[in-house]
């Protein structure tokens, strides 16, 4: 049974104030999963729970059914890569990776073949005897990852490990990580507040804030379904539009009623609800100009990104965020009046 | 940019020649010069004080003084190093605590520390019986004058200043280093031994240099504490002007102290620099 | 069992460090004229013979004068040093400033017998100048490390914001960096003030016979037998300096002004 690993109730509170509260999640065996959330939520803290850097004040971590709140650090076989890197400057690249192994007492032969693997796995077979300092950031974080990797541990910890890098170089380390994590099948956690590398990277999210999880699930289902207000706005870009409740799939939104996805949570009539929107689903100039959920406005804003075209609309007072293909853009004449649709069935009924 | 610069430093410039390098050079021309029982120096050149140096008395007496200015680094740098990583990682208000102490310290001059040493370790006082009752001493007796009265009086001189020394750098170790080793798997001592003593090489060196020269330079300690046999170099040196009325003998005597000083600490930099590069 | 291990050492050291303080200042106290320990008869009657004496007094005032204006000089030479290396990069600071932490490599007596020659070559005998100067250079390496601190710590983008706010050269001193080392050259000169306040052997052979320090006092009377009013003149000393040292961790930030981290 791989059970992976298991966090019941962990809680951890400094002079009483909870910095995690009360979180409750199981990582599978192999799974790569994002902790997100904006900076203060808990993810930090909660990566180092896991690692036992830090004790719990309550709750359990359990891997495959065994306890292991009470183990020290260095006993967990857990590694981790931190956002500064941490590699010592005072050893070579071969001695920084190796450190783990010479612990270990794993004799000198067998820690060179280990050692010549990893460069290999991180793609730098010649930076072996090469002091820190004389490494670019890029170098240097992949030695990071391969000193991490070295003690073949359950399980592999990263802190924001690509925010001190540009951008190219940070989407060209993400995927890198993702084939290596694939390859090793190795269970990795990481710590982010971009939720872009988040969606990139996992099988799945959980989301935090103020010490407490709000979703867990796979990056669509966090995109497409939010759970409440605070993940609809975190990840990606959104309408949050207040209504009422007409019925289970029907939403009233200044005097137009929207057919939205069917409600997951208990609702009653009339209720002041929001409508959570992704930009995609709202379609300017739409095929069926008789639709009665139709409303009508003027483009006060355009940004045009590359890959799509952006839009703000103002619909009599309600004011729209719409996503289109340069394509459709093309087609639309006259920016003065347009009518807008929010596409039947695509927008989620928040409650919370 | 130059000339303002050069404004600036046109006093210290002053001072520094006048008050370090022409003092220094005088030394030299003294240890030179045949002495005068009235005066400092007569005018002149010899080499009699360099060749009196050369007598095995005064290479045992040299020989000795370092040695005893390394035993005390050595001790001063064994429990500093430990006393100043607990403080760095204390509370804010009992790390004040500890660095008001230290510095406390440092208001007493050497010689009440060589008095107070003096107190409390004659038979009187109570070291000795506090020993004897550990049963690490037959009986009662007076700890002083003796190389053990030396050591401690010279090992408390040393102890704040490698303290100090070693502050900044302790303080500012880079915590995420020592949690990336105990993730590698490294245990607490493991981690004092092959993260947190590297890190700090620098400036553990700094700190023992610091008190070596220290231990080697002080006169007062040496003197009231020890017997004559415990004497080390400064304690000569003074004696030579002060008692002896030989001036010339004492700055040949602390010339080839500085020059043996330098010596070994060249050998030790160019050795570390060899061993960690 | 490793909290007591712990435990155990730090109580020895805090013994072993403090021992000295409390020996002096139980001595202080003793209302006989003998070294006994722990006092017995306690009374502040030394303290009264101390300042009613005037050879005591003239040597605790030489002292404290001797020592506040060998920290000024000591002081006027580190700082342009200082300023001119973080400025300009001067190469001519870069030497003055080896020059200047000559004196910490020799040891203190081999510096009294250089200084003794120095000022009998220039016939400037037995002055408290020579003390007063003597002291400054031997102690500049103090302020010159303090100083090195404190500019490290200013951010230079706290300059160039002062810069583009339209602050010039003086300006730019005045407003963004007399604040900010003020600290550290504070810190600077108490270190001189203190290490100049207890130093001994070099006060002695330039100027011992006839400008009698405290330190000097001591000595003289530790030979010739004994007085408790010697421990007077120490307290008085530990507690200037303590005092001291208080005011700087209350007011400011001690453990940063000693190269530690910032609160």
């Amino acid at each position: 049974m791989n059970v992976g690993l298991q966090l019941q109730g962990l809680q951890k509170s400094y002079d009483g104030q909870p910095i995690v509260n009360d979180t409750t999640l199981t990582v599978r065996q192999g799974e790569f999963l994002c902790f997100l959330g904006p900076s203060g939520c808990g993810k930090t803290t909660l990566l180092r729970l896991i690692a036992g850097l830090e004790a719990p004040t309550g709750g359990r971590i359990l891997l495959n059914g065994r306890d292991l709140t009470d183990t020290p650090a260095h006993e967990r076989n857990f590694a981790m890569v931190f956002q500064a890197l941490a590699l010592f400057p005072f050893l070579t690249v071969e001695d920084n990776i190796s450190y783990a192994l010479r612990l270990r007492r794993v004799s000198r032969r067998d820690r060179l073949a280990r050692v010549r693997e990893l460069l290999a796995l991180i793609k730098l077979p010649d930076i072996g005897a090469r002091r820190i300092d004389q490494l670019s950031g890029g170098q240097r974080q992949r030695v990071a990852i391969a000193r991490a990797l070295a003690q073949e541990p359950v399980l592999f910890l990263l802190d924001e490990p690509f925010s001190a890098l540009d951008a190219k170089l940070r989407e060209q380390m993400q995927l890198e990580l993702l084939m290596l994590q694939k390859k090793l099948e190795i269970t990795t956690i990481l710590v982010t507040h971009d939720q872009r590398e988040a969606m990139s990277l996992a099988d799945s999210i959980v989301v935090l804030a103020n010490g407490r999880v709000q979703q867990i699930g796979a990056p669509s289902e966090i995109y497409r379904r939010p759970a409440n207000r605070f993940v609809a706005g975190f990840v990606g870009q959104n309408n949050l539009l207040e209504g009422r409740i007409v019925d289970a799939e029907h939403i009233e939104v200044c005097g137009t009623v929207i057919r939205a996805a069917a409600a997951s949570e208990p609702w009653t009539p009339r209720a002041a609800v929001t409508l959570c929107v992704r930009p995609e689903d709202v379609r300017v100039n739409p095929d069926d100009p008789k639709n009665a959920s139709l409303l009508h406005g003027h483009i006060r804003l355009v940004r045009d990104l590359g890959d799509r075209i952006e839009l703000k609309i103002d619909c009599g007072g309600l004011e729209l965020l719409s996503s289109l293909t340069p394509a459709d853009w093309s087609l639309i004449p006259d920016r003065d009046a347009v009518r807008v649709q929010i596409a039947p069935g695509a927008g989620k009924i928040l409650t919370c | 940019m130059r000339l303002r610069s050069a404004a600036l430093l046109t006093w210290p410039a002053l001072a520094l020649c006048a008050l370090v390098v022409l003092p220094t050079l005088l030394l030299i021309r003294i240890s030179l010069a045949p002495p005068d029982p009235d005066g400092l120096w007569s005018s002149g050149v010899v080499f009699e004080a360099y060749r009196d140096l050369a007598e095995p008395a005064w290479l045992a007496t040299l020989a000795y003084s370092l040695c005893m200015a390394v035993l005390v680094a050595a001790i001063g740098l064994g429990l500093g190093f430990p006393l100043t990583l607990m403080i760095t990682r204390m509370r804010r208000s009992h790390q004040v605590t500890w660095l008001v102490l230290l510095l406390a310290t440092l208001t007493l001059s050497d010689v009440l520390i060589a008095f107070s040493w003096q107190v409390m370790l004659s038979k009187r006082i109570g070291l000795s019986r506090m020993l004897v009752w550990l049963g690490l001493m037959p009986q009662v007796d007076s700890l002083t004058p003796g190389a053990g009265a030396v050591i401690v009086s010279m090992v408390y001189l040393v102890l704040p200043f490698t303290m100090l020394t070693l502050y900044p750098s302790l303080s500012a170790m880079p915590t995420e280093q020592l949690e990336a080793a105990r993730l590698l798997g490294a245990s607490p001592r493991i981690v004092l031994r092959t993260v947190i003593i590297p890190l700090n090489r620098a400036a553990a060196l700094t700190a023992f240099a610091v008190s070596a020269l220290l231990a080697l330079g002080t006169y007062v300690c040496p003197l009231v504490l020890g017997r004559p046999q415990n004497w080390t170099m400064a304690v000569m040196i003074g004696n030579a002007a002060l008692a002896g009325h030989n001036v010339p003998r004492a700055a040949a005597m602390s010339i080839a102290l500085v020059a043996a000083t330098l010596g070994v600490c060249g050998a030790v930099f160019v050795g570390a620099r060899r061993r960690w590069h | 069992m490793r909290i007591t291990a712990r435990r155990l050492f730090l109580a020895v050291l805090a013994v072993f460090l403090a021992a000295p303080l409390v020996v002096v200042g139980g001595v202080s106290f003793n209302r006989e004229p003998r070294m006994t320990f722990p006092p017995r008869n306690p009374s502040w009657r030394w303290y009264g013979v101390f300042f009613d004496d005037a050879g005591w007094t003239t040597a605790l005032w030489h002292s404290l004068e001797i020592a506040a204006l060998a920290a000024l000089v000591s002081i006027s030479i580190a700082l342009p040093i200082a300023y001119a290396r973080w400025r300009h990069r001067s190469l001519v600071a870069g030497w003055l400033e080896a020059i200047a932490r000559l004196p910490f490599l020799l040891p203190l007596i081999v510096l009294g017998i250089v200084f003794l020659s120095f000022w009998s070559w220039v016939g400037h005998v037995g002055r408290i100048e020579n003390t007063i100067f003597s002291h400054a250079v031997v102690f500049v390496g103090l302020p010159l490390a303090t100083l090195a601190m404190g500019f490290r710590s200013i951010d230079p983008a706290c300059i160039d914001a002062a810069r583009t706010m339209g602050a010039r050269g003086t300006a730019v001193f005045r407003t963004v960096l007399v604040p900010l080392l003020l600290p550290y050259v504070a810190c600077g000169m108490i270190f001189v003030f203190i290490l100049s306040l207890n130093e001994y052997i070099i006060a002695y052979l330039v100027a011992g016979y006839e400008v009698e320090t405290l330190p000097i006092k001591v000595f003289n009377s530790l030979r010739m037998g004994f007085e408790p009013a010697m421990c007077v003149g120490a307290m008085l000393f530990v507690a200037v300096g303590v005092l001291g040292f208080v005011a700087m961790a209350a007011i400011g930030d001690l453990p940063r002004l000693l190269g530690g981290r910032p609160r």
